[in-house]
């Protein structure tokens, strides 16, 4: 089994738009339910809009700190899953049952295991223990 | 067979051999117990450079093919025992061990195991989740054998963008998961569509391009030709399977004619039909006649179809155009697409006069997709000018000859621009 982030992106609307598209909500709490009750579900939120999002950075010592998301696009990072499946084609089959794929887009991306980024980061010359592995994720 | 120490050429011959024959059969085998596809390329690589030496001081074994088996699986032990890195490292070397204790070999003869292995492979190689070309490298790098450079030069890629296409992909299949196995009932038709995309993507890529390197491309039409003919021993009960290869097979049998002695292309009802491959065009019949008998019309089937009706005929006006407009039909309603319409529209203008063409193709001409298309506005002048309007006809010629940048048709348009006068 693997873990997958389903990042949710879709177009922000005005407000009556918007409330149309939360009609979907019973359908998504019974998809929730299933993906719970199949042992798949490993967390879901929803994000507020983009117009809460502050971006922080530091560059030459700097803290700056910015109104908005990383990036202006059309489609913005509404929501994510994490799933547990057995593999890319079962991430990809849940995705696809997702209303949000009808308006928006739905990217799906492997997490890195716990073991693997203790490894990578081994591999580039960094001294750590085994147990360190716990701490990392 | 074994014993005595062979000659080195005869050594290199049947490493060569058992390359062209069990590569892909021992790779796809191993890709399942190693559980990675770079490890086991690597293994499989490792075990034929062995060879050569091995078999040169001990003699080619009876069976190069199990020998390649064991000796690529003890180099990904090996190779699994060396790099600490490796994710799942400890199950993984378990299972290859308990393998190697048990000697378990597909046998070369008997095969479930080994189609299933080689189907995952194809399936693998052609997932969706990876960008067309790189599943287009990766078959005919796992499957066909080619190598990073031969599939550069096929494709006019430099040769690291090629090895880092193939590479990245490799990574993708590794760190997303994607599963090596052949999709369940319900996904399969529409992956195996996918599939045979791949393999006609190929079969043209090496049949239709003017440019690069002739030898490399004559390749990958065999390539093609070759995973057609395994995909037709993997999945015979298929139609569409069939109906791809028969399509392959009547194009290929035409290879010979259709460029002239001075290199230069040479159109269907221009060429020499002495030069055409006559048992690949049974073949390629033969292939069709299985494919319509399994009753499961697709793309592939009706394009053979309409082919095998082309070249059957004796000559250009003793074509059965009316069925053949009637086959554009079926795959237009099947696979919409401008191309197929105005294909439609050229075979209704043969089959039941210029005007009703003209009906057809004249809405393609607001096409914006087809705005561009020489063959659009060439077959446009022909029918005007059977039609009559010569003066149309001359504007629509006009037209082609300035969006052709191919010098032997723009002579061809302007002698027929000529004749209308």
């Amino acid at each position: 089994m693997s873990q997958y982030m389903l990042l949710v992106y879709e177009e922000e609307l005005d407000p009556a738009e918007q409330a149309e598209r939360e009609k979907v909500t019973p359908l998504l709490l019974e998809l929730h339910a299933g993906l719970r009750e199949a042992g798949l579900l490993v967390g879901v939120q929803r994000l507020h809009s983009t117009g809460s999002a502050t971006s922080v950075r530091m560059r030459d010592g700097e803290t700056e700190i910015v109104d908005g998301p990383f990036a202006v696009t059309k489609e913005v990072l509404a929501g994510y899953y994490v799933l547990e499946c057995a593999d890319l084609d079962e991430a990809l089959e849940q995705a696809a049952r997702l209303p949000m794929v009808r308006w928006g887009t739905v990217e799906v991306r492997p997490v890195m295991p716990p073991g693997e980024w203790l490894s990578t980061a081994r591999r580039a010359g960094v001294d750590l223990s085994d147990e360190d592995v716990r701490n990392l994720a | 067979m074994s014993g005595g120490v062979e000659p080195a050429d005869a050594v290199s011959a049947a490493a060569a051999r058992a390359f062209h024959e069990e590569r892909a059969i021992v790779l796809a085998t191993l890709i399942r117990q190693a559980g990675d596809f770079q490890l086991a390329e690597d293994a499989v690589q490792d075990a034929f450079e062995a060879a050569v030496t091995a078999w040169r001081r001990d003699g080619v074994p009876a069976n190069p093919g199990a020998w390649i088996t064991t000796a690529a699986r003890r180099r990904a032990i090996d190779r699994l025992r060396r790099d600490r890195s490796m994710a799942d490292r400890a199950e993984r070397l378990a299972e290859l061990t308990r393998v190697d204790a048990r000697h378990e070999e597909p046998s070369m003869d008997d095969g479930s195991a080994i189609v299933d292995d080689r189907l995952r492979l194809i399936f693998t190689c052609c997932h969706p989740a990876l960008e067309m070309p790189a599943r287009v490298a990766l078959t005919l790098r796992a499957l066909g054998g080619l190598t990073t450079g031969e599939i550069a030069r096929a494709f006019l890629v430099a040769e690291p963008t090629m090895g880092k296409r193939i590479v990245r992909a490799k990574r993708k299949i590794a760190d997303a998961h994607i599963p090596y196995r052949v999709p369940a009932d319900k996904e399969l038709p529409e992956r195996l569509r996918g599939v045979l995309r791949v393999v006609y993507l190929i079969f043209n890529e090496g049949y239709a391009a003017t440019e690069g390197d002739r030898l490399v491309r004559g390749e990958l039409c065999d390539e093609a030709l070759r995973l057609g003919e395994l995909l037709r021993v993997l999945m015979p009960d298929d139609a569409e399977v069939w109906g791809l290869l028969a399509l392959m097979l009547l194009h290929d049998a035409r290879r010979a004619a259709r460029v002239d002695p001075s290199g230069r292309y040479v159109a269907l009802d221009a060429q020499d039909r002495a030069l055409w491959d006559h048992g690949r065009i049974r073949e390629g019949l033969a292939s069709l006649e299985r494919a319509v008998r399994l009753r499961r019309p697709g793309e592939y089937q009706l394009q053979a179809a309409i082919t095998a009706l082309q070249m059957q005929a004796p000559d250009a006006e003793s074509t059965d155009w009316a069925q053949i407009a009637e086959l554009y039909g079926a795959l237009a309603a099947l696979n919409p697409s401008p191309v197929v319409e105005l294909n439609r529209a050229v075979a209704v203008g043969l089959a039941s006069g210029a005007s009703a063409g003209l009906e057809l193709l004249e809405p393609l001409l607001g096409e914006p997709a087809l705005e561009r298309y020489q063959p659009l506005h060439a077959a446009h002048a022909e029918l005007l000018s059977r039609a009559g309007d010569a003066e149309g006809a001359a504007r629509a010629y006009r037209r082609a000859i300035a969006l052709t940048a191919n010098a032997v048709e723009r002579a061809e348009l302007e002698r027929r621009l000529a004749a209308l006068r």
